[in-house]
């Protein structure tokens, strides 16, 4: 029979069966459930292996906090390692399986570390696998990761998506518990804009779980109605299922919706969102955890805390046991023993590690005073327990309180430190809070009910008539005052039983105290050395104790020892919820030229430059591999014309009075006396005096500058001219705006390339001849009859060339136009590799060049920094040591054997010289195979290489393993005289 | 974090870009005697202020102004925000 420890009552749906298995056993439950209560409901109380020592464990808590319970959910793609139980909500057809076992769960092949665990103390690793240092790689590390981690990764691409989002409220509430429920109304009832968010599925926080009255009715019924009238208005935004993982500057919080969590499948909607809550105010009602108390074996199956008990009885109407024991310092754990009998199921026994008299009357059981448990029995579950004095009790489930730590986490995170209350023996949150955020009920250290319900209102009304809302001026709702007494106790002496401290990283008593023998005393030691609270429930359940197990040893009071802090994220965030919609190709935008399309079209292969797709090469006819297009496009421009998108590259558009003499200081070289129609090269340096970009400027009329920039830089310039211009020289009259998409542009080089403007550029707008429009000529013209454009007569590859611009709109016709008006002369499109190919050839420098370590120095180009003006870069780059005659400086190379390759990277040694640092003479920064002149050619730093021409020295790469002689040349391989760019 | 924008209102900080320290603006004069010592002391020296502090800030996917910053180092609480180009003007910046 399924579900026999079902009882009577609980908030589930018994009239909607959820089928799922759990390892592959077929098991039902009822909507509402966990996957957590319906593994109760079924009588499964193993649910998993520890991490360190393969103890079979079962179920500790009711919720997030949970260290033991934690299942690989789903399969295939889907499968999701490390999901708390407790928190899954279950579904119709859900798979769990248990983690972290060689075998099958009950006989985990892997439980005989168990035996060796008096080897296995904290430190054990740092002390084992030190010796020797060979073994480290080899040997230890295959080892260690075969034994790490819990869960199996699938392995396979996440399936499931995710979204962000952006959310803006005048008071987010964490939590709605009654705290946050009764803080909501407060607000809600003001008319602000109130966002409620809470972790569960059902809001109610604790009165889900308890048998309190709200109001004269239940607390569910009063959670219900709250939750109504919420959901009802407008400016309320209730988020259930959403956790808020992280606080941080200004009243930002993160959280994380889980969408679908609950369902079969995501039916193609964002499985998670991760918002981005933006606060003018918040409150923070997390709660509390309850914690567990230490004492020999205290981790077996069937051993759970006390307020996780009566939250299976009285919220999901499960029994976790048949005879029920009771170990409690508090008050609260009483409240367990009563709610138990008043569901029938028996108490054996309330173990008060306190002497005073009973708080509550539990018919049946035993009330032993001033006593704790020491040892517990049962094999894959608990069947007994032993007492202080010796007398054993058998029971199948033991509850245990040692009182309540409030949830400080989110007062935490902008440095706040949580300060010790001594009433109730637990942390609560200090006087520093993040900005706009204050704390009310359970999570303040205020833990009766009544207390939380006031508490919650207060809050809120005291927030919002900070920003200017009136409250309605309703009572706050009321409940008994229930009592809290607690009397701390972290852990009871058990000999030489092992007491655990933190479940899930499988820290005992023991391991502590070894900790402090050993000198690592401190909090922040303590945790590094016994890994305590560095698993992924993050100590919730475990740093208290471990805190308190410490002062003890020091003998120093709690506050004394320390405090636990904590970091964001409250509970795990996924990877794929932070990732959101950035990944594969969408992991960061890309743009596309205004001839993208006619380029796929026309066979081009795309590369990523910058955020552009730019064609690298285009396929043509039966050519096998890159080479043979790059050859052709190459040779083609060479001997009569070739066509290439340079949309990409940056466009400044630069107007003022001041525009020249603003160039003049973002320039190292000097622009003010440019002629209207003419453009000039520049250089620009970094204020260190390192040259960071380069790009030729047009001057089109007086105050009319047209700047270019490489396609990487262009963003990075344009920031720095703003700074120049904001910041350095706030008096010019100078304006700056980025053109980049607005023209679409392309490079038209070849001897033929004349010819073929000449038919596009409309001849009345501009006389296309040497005389009238000479190399580095600009002007404004139309085209195809009457488009405005504009015409730069440029030559990045070393031929007659020119450069075309329209407006971006007219980008498509243009190439269209283009390539036919190029049709008599075979006029070809060229793509990114053929530009590099032609660059090299003509012995112009790029992005291998300009890597941020170069000078003008370096680059043959010293002399352009002028020394008759101010610009950015030129005091520092006079500096003696950047302007060294045995500086490296850019030549060519060239193979001496013609038909070896030569390598970018390959560094340069003097014949003779070894091959080591201190021999260095430079490095190779870019080559390419020249269909112009079949050979290798390359372009690279060496030392004082303007004096080394004709020079052999070897080119080693001991990265490929390779070395060659090659002979020092000028780098301009094709036209040194430049006669073809200005024929 | 949010920064107050002279112009624009609060501004979520994914849309600035950082810099650093608002002493940027005074860069050197580089006729002065002392230029070289001047620009390397600009270039490369900076204070490291735990407390409050005047940084660059650029509303780079915004309306493009560089912004004074006042902003806490420890807490993260920003206590003003100029306009840069005031500020250098303020400062006696000129062509």
């Amino acid at each position: 029979m399924s579900q026999i420890n079902r009882i009577t009552g609980g908030l589930v749906d018994r009239s909607r069966t959820m089928n799922f298995t759990f390892n592959g056993k077929s098991m039902q439950g009822y909507a509402g459930d966990t996957l957590a209560s319906a593994l109760l409901a079924n009588g499964q109380v193993l649910v998993g292996r520890s991490f360190k020592y393969h103890r079979p464990r079962g179920i500790l808590t009711d919720g997030s906090e949970e260290p033991n319970a934690l299942v690989e959910l789903r399969s295939g793609a889907a499968q999701e390692p490390n999901t708390r139980a407790t928190v899954t909500e279950l579904f119709d057809g859900l798979t769990a399986a248990s983690q972290n076992h060689r075998g099958s769960l009950e006989n985990d092949f892997m439980a005989i570390t168990d035996l060796a665990s008096p080897f296995l103390s904290a430190g054990f690793y740092y002390k084992t696998f030190m010796w020797p240092a060979a073994f480290w790689e080899k040997v230890y590390e295959p080892i260690i990761r075969k034994s790490a981690g819990l869960g199996r990764l699938s392995m396979q691409e996440d399936p499931d998506t995710y979204d962000k989002g952006f959310l803006h409220c005048d008071l987010l509430v964490i939590g709605a518990g009654p705290a946050g429920l009764s803080a909501a109304l407060a607000a809600a009832r003001s008319g602000a804009r109130v966002i409620l968010a809470d972790e569960d599925f059902a809001p109610g926080g604790r009165l889900n779980s308890e048998t309190y009255a709200v109001d004269g009715m239940s607390g569910t019924d009063w959670a219900t109605q709250a939750v109504a009238e919420l959901t009802s208005m407008d400016n309320v935004r209730l988020m259930t299922r959403t956790t808020v993982y992280g606080a941080y500057d200004h009243g930002i919080y993160g959280a994380l919706e889980r969408c679908t969590d609950h369902l079969p499948g995501a039916g193609g909607k964002p499985r998670q969102v991760l918002w981005r809550i933006y606060s003018k105010r918040a409150v923070l009602a997390a709660g509390a955890t309850e914690r567990p108390i230490a004492f020999g074996n205290n981790d077996r199956p069937g051993i759970m805390l006390a307020s996780a008990v009566r939250t299976y009885v009285n919220r999901f109407g499960v029994a976790p046991g048949k005879r029920v024991a009771v170990l409690t310092n508090n008050d609260d754990g009483w409240r367990t023993a009563h709610d138990l009998v008043a569901k029938g199921i028996a108490v054996t026994a309330v173990i008060d590690t306190r002497n005073g008299p009973a708080p509550l009357e539990v018919a049946g059981a035993r009330h032993i005073r001033g006593a704790g448990v020491v040892d517990t029995a049962g094999r894959r579950a608990l069947s007994r327990i032993t007492l202080t004095d010796g007398q054993m009790i058998d029971t199948d489930c033991l509850a245990v309180s040692g009182g309540w730590n409030p949830a400080v986490h989110l007062t935490c995170h902008q440095q706040g430190r949580p300060v010790w209350n001594e009433q109730i023996s637990a942390f609560v949150p200090g006087n520093i809070l993040p900005a706009g955020m204050v704390v009310a009920g359970a999570a303040n250290g205020a833990l009766s009910l009544g207390a939380a319900l006031t508490a919650g209102r207060d809050a809120a009304n005291a927030q919002l008539s900070d920003l200017g809302f009136t409250a309605p001026d309703t009572a706050a709702p009321t409940a008994e005052d229930e009592g809290f007494s607690c009397e701390p106790k972290w852990h009871i002496p058990s000999g030489k039983k092992r007491a655990w401290v933190d479940f899930q990283n499988d820290v005992t008593v023991k391991d502590i105290r070894l900790s402090h023998r050993e000198g690592f005393k401190s909090v922040e030691h303590l945790k590094r050395y016994t890994t305590t609270g560095m698993a992924t429930d993050q100590g919730k359940t475990s740093n208290m104790s471990a805190l308190a197990i410490m002062s003890e040893c020091t003998g120093k009071s709690i506050p004394e020892t320390g405090t636990t802090i904590f970091r964001p994220p409250y509970t795990p965030v996924p990877i794929g919820a932070l990732a959101g919609r950035s990944r594969g190709k969408d992991f960061r935008p890309y743009r596309l030229t205004p001839s993208h399309e006619w380029a796929t079209r026309h066979g081009a292969t795309f590369v990523e430059v910058g955020n552009w797709l730019r064609a690298q090469w285009f396929v043509k006819g039966n050519e096998n591999g890159w080479r043979d297009s790059v050859d052709r496009e190459v040779l083609n421009t060479r001997n009569s014309v070739g066509i290439c998108d340079v949309t990409t590259l940056g466009k400044i558009d630069i107007q003022g009075k001041d525009a020249a003499e603003f160039l003049n200081k973002v320039y190292a070289n000097a622009f003010a006396k440019l002629a209207v129609g003419r453009v000039r090269y520049g250089i620009m340096l970094r204020e260190d005096g390192i040259c960071y970009d380069d790009g030729t400027t047009a001057r089109m009329s007086e105050n009319h500058f047209v700047m270019t920039t490489t396609t990487a830089n262009a963003v990075l310039v344009f920031r720095r001219m703003e700074f120049a211009r904001q910041c350095l020289f706030p008096e010019m009259d100078v304006h700056l705006i980025s053109t980049t998409d607005a023209w679409a542009q392309f490079a038209v080089a070849g001897p033929n390339a004349r010819k073929l403007l000449s038919k596009i550029v409309d001849a009345d707008s501009q006389d296309m001849s040497n005389e009238a429009f000479p190399f580095m000529a600009c002007g404004e013209v139309t085209v195809c009859g009457g488009t405005p454009g504009r015409l730069f007569r440029i030559s990045f590859s070393g031929e007659l060339a020119y450069e075309i611009a329209v407006p971006a709109r007219y980008g498509n016709s243009l190439i269209e136009a283009l390539m036919k008006a190029g049709e008599e002369f075979g006029a070809c499109p060229y793509g990114t590799e053929a530009l590099g190919v032609m660059r090299i050839e003509k012995g112009h420098a790029a992005g291998n060049e300009l890597d941020g370590r170069t000078t003008a120095h370096m680059l043959g180009m010293g002399g352009m920094v002028s020394k008759k003006k101010d610009s950015i870069g030129k005091i520092l780059s006079q500096r003696p040591d950047m302007n060294r005659d045995d500086a490296e400086r850019l030549v060519g190379f060239r193979p001496v054997d013609r038909s070896q390759k030569l390598i970018a990277g390959s560094h340069f040694l003097t014949k003779g010289d070894e091959a080591t640092m201190a021999n260095d003479q430079g490095w190779m920064t870019s080559v390419a195979w020249s269909p112009s002149l079949n050979h290798s050619v390359g372009l690279g730093f060496i030392k004082s290489g303007h004096t080394r021409m004709g020079e052999i020295v070897r080119a080693v790469s001991p990265v490929h393993n390779t070395e060659m002689d090659v002979e020092i040349v000028s780098a301009h391989f094709i036209d040194p005289e430049g006669e073809r760019l200005r024929a | 974090m949010i920064i107050n924008h002279p112009l624009l209102g609060p501004r979520d900080v994914a849309e600035f870009i950082y810099l650093g320290d608002a002493c940027l603006i005074d860069r050197p004069d580089w006729e002065a005697d002392d230029a070289a010592e001047a620009f390397h002391e600009y270039g490369y020296l900076r204070d490291n202020i735990a407390g409050p502090m005047q940084e660059l800030w650029y509303h780079e996917q915004g309306d493009r102004s560089w912004l004074v910053v006042t902003r806490d180092t420890l807490t993260h609480e920003i206590t003003n925000v100029e306009m840069a180009r005031d500020v250098a003007r303020a400062r006696g910046r000129s062509k």
